[in-house]
């Protein structure tokens, strides 16, 4: 593999996995969002020779064969997605966000997208679809899916 | 945008990847989190001929609190700061200034090390190094020596490191308990990089003076800065409402920042005043 391969076009280009979306390629628009044990990283700022040994969750990875998951599930439901371009990005991210801080608030759910770029929606609706997911991140027996923003 | 051509090296020892950067005529660059480096790749503003992955080098992590002070190994991630509830009376002031670095994503993988090395002049990282007096151990070809923040910040992106030299750690001088402090930040955007900052803290005696005064800046020059003048106004003083517009007005007057495609300089030098006088209500509170 040649060193200058970034994650992303390794994910994209050799493995065929083109749910992870590039967008800016240098760090600024969060589309290239994956998860590398364990933590949200951009793809198109870790070169995949970096990527050794560790385990790489793309959004395909976070998917159901069967049915949507219950974060999909809300986006749908919330409407949390026009073209979809960002959409890769913010599941990756609400995803790791949801599974570290699964108690997180508005405010900590607005302040980690900031650092993805959506030009249709205007946020809101991921705002609420990525807080209405929260409760099925919960430890079992807890249950939140009626809080709101 | 893809990134030029370019080698690989992942060493597992430092004298290695010193001699790995050494033997390149300068053309070689450390690699840390890649935060800024694989930006900088990718406009070609940096052609490297190899990159050094830092990641396997036991020396440069861990984050270590002794009563001389913090140490924040080189590769500590701005995440590890964050997780680090013993930072909370350790250092306040490091957190509260490294809670504005970056977003979630970036913060995963950039580190303390990259952010010295690159010194970018509005980051937060050589701000609370300049502010805190704080010595960087750096390993080269000839051999480990300690360099002052106030000499490693050389202008733009410039640093004092020589392209053999790798940073180890960062060290932070102890932080009393009782002492006040406080950090303030613009940007437009959470998590972008400051279009300016202030740090402040001092140590107060028994009759509610201030001593030991520090304020630094970041953003409104070529690297971050220390404001004496503004040290001078605090030292010996209560910390009145006298004092901080005192204070303030000395922070605007002792910057020169220019204009910008961000904010033009007669905006900045209000907004460093702003933000000085902010910090300061902050500490005296
Ligand atoms: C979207 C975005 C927003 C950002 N916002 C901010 C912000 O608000 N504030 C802020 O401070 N930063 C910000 N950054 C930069 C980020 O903090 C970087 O992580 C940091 O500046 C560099 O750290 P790194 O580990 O990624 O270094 P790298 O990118 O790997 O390296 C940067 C430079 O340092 C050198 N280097 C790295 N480690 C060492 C070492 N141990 N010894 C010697 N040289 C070394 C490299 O050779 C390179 O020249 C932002 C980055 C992005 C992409
Ligand atoms: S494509 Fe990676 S952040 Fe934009
Ligand atoms: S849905 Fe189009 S960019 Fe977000």
């Amino acid at each position: 593999m040649e060193p200058r391969l970034t994650l992303a076009d390794c994910l994209r280009h050799h493995l065929r996995l083109t749910g992870t979306h590039v967008g800016c390629e240098h760090g600024v628009c969060g589309a290239c969002t994956v998860i590398v044990d364990g933590a949200a990283v951009r793809s198109c700022l870790m070169l995949a020779v970096q990527a050794e040994g560790a385990e790489v969750v793309t959004v395909e990875g976070l998917s159901n064969d069967a049915d949507l998951t219950p974060l999909q599930k809300s986006f749908r439901r919330h409407h949390a997605l026009q073209c979809g371009f960002c959409t890769p990005g913010m599941i990756t991210t609400a995803h790791a966000l949801l599974s570290e801080e699964p108690d997180c608030d508005a405010a900590r759910v607005r302040e980690v997208l900031s650092g993805n770029l959506c030009r249709c929606t205007g946020y809101i609706p991921i705002v609420e679809a990525v807080l209405d997911a929260r409760a099925a991140y919960q430890p079992k027996g807890r249950d939140r899916s009626g809080d709101r923003a | 945008m893809k990134l030029p051509p370019f080698d690989y090296a992942c060493p597992t020892t430092l004298p290695e990847a010193v001699q790995l950067l050494a033997t390149s005529n300068g053309d070689a660059k450390a690699i840390a989190g890649g935060q800024s480096l694989v930006p900088m790749l990718a406009f070609r503003l940096a052609q490297p001929s190899l990159l050094v992955d830092l990641r396997k080098l036991p020396d440069l992590r861990g984050i270590r609190i002794s009563a001389k002070g913090v140490t924040l190994g080189a590769m500590v991630r701005w995440r590890d700061i964050e997780d680090d509830e013993r930072l909370d009376t350790a250092h306040p002031l490091l957190k509260a200034a490294i809670a504005h670095v970056a977003h979630y994503q970036v913060r995963n993988r950039g580190t303390v090390g990259g952010s010295l090395a690159h010194a970018d002049p509005a980051a937060e990282m050589p701000g609370i190094a300049m502010t805190c007096d704080a010595e960087i151990a750096v390993v080269g070809k000839s051999g480990a020596h300690v360099i002052q923040a106030a000499d490693f910040f050389q202008g733009a992106l410039t640093t004092a490191l020589t392209p053999d030299e790798i940073i180890v750690e960062i060290r932070l001088p102890a932080w009393p308990a009782g002492r006040r402090w406080g950090f303030e930040e613009f940007a437009r955007r959470r998590g972008d990089f400051a279009m300016a900052a202030a740090a402040v803290f001092y140590d107060q005696d028994a009759n509610g003076k201030a001593h030991n005064a520090h304020v630094g800046v970041i953003g409104v020059a070529d690297r971050p800065l220390r404001l004496p003048a503004v040290e001078d106004v605090l030292n010996g003083r209560a910390i009145d409402a006298t004092i901080i517009a005192k204070a303030e007005a000395a922070a605007s007057a002792a910057v020169d920042p220019q204009d910008d495609i961000h904010a033009s300089a007669a905006y900045r030098r209000a907004l460093v005043g702003t933000l000085v006088e902010r910090a300061l209500k902050r500490a005296a509170a």
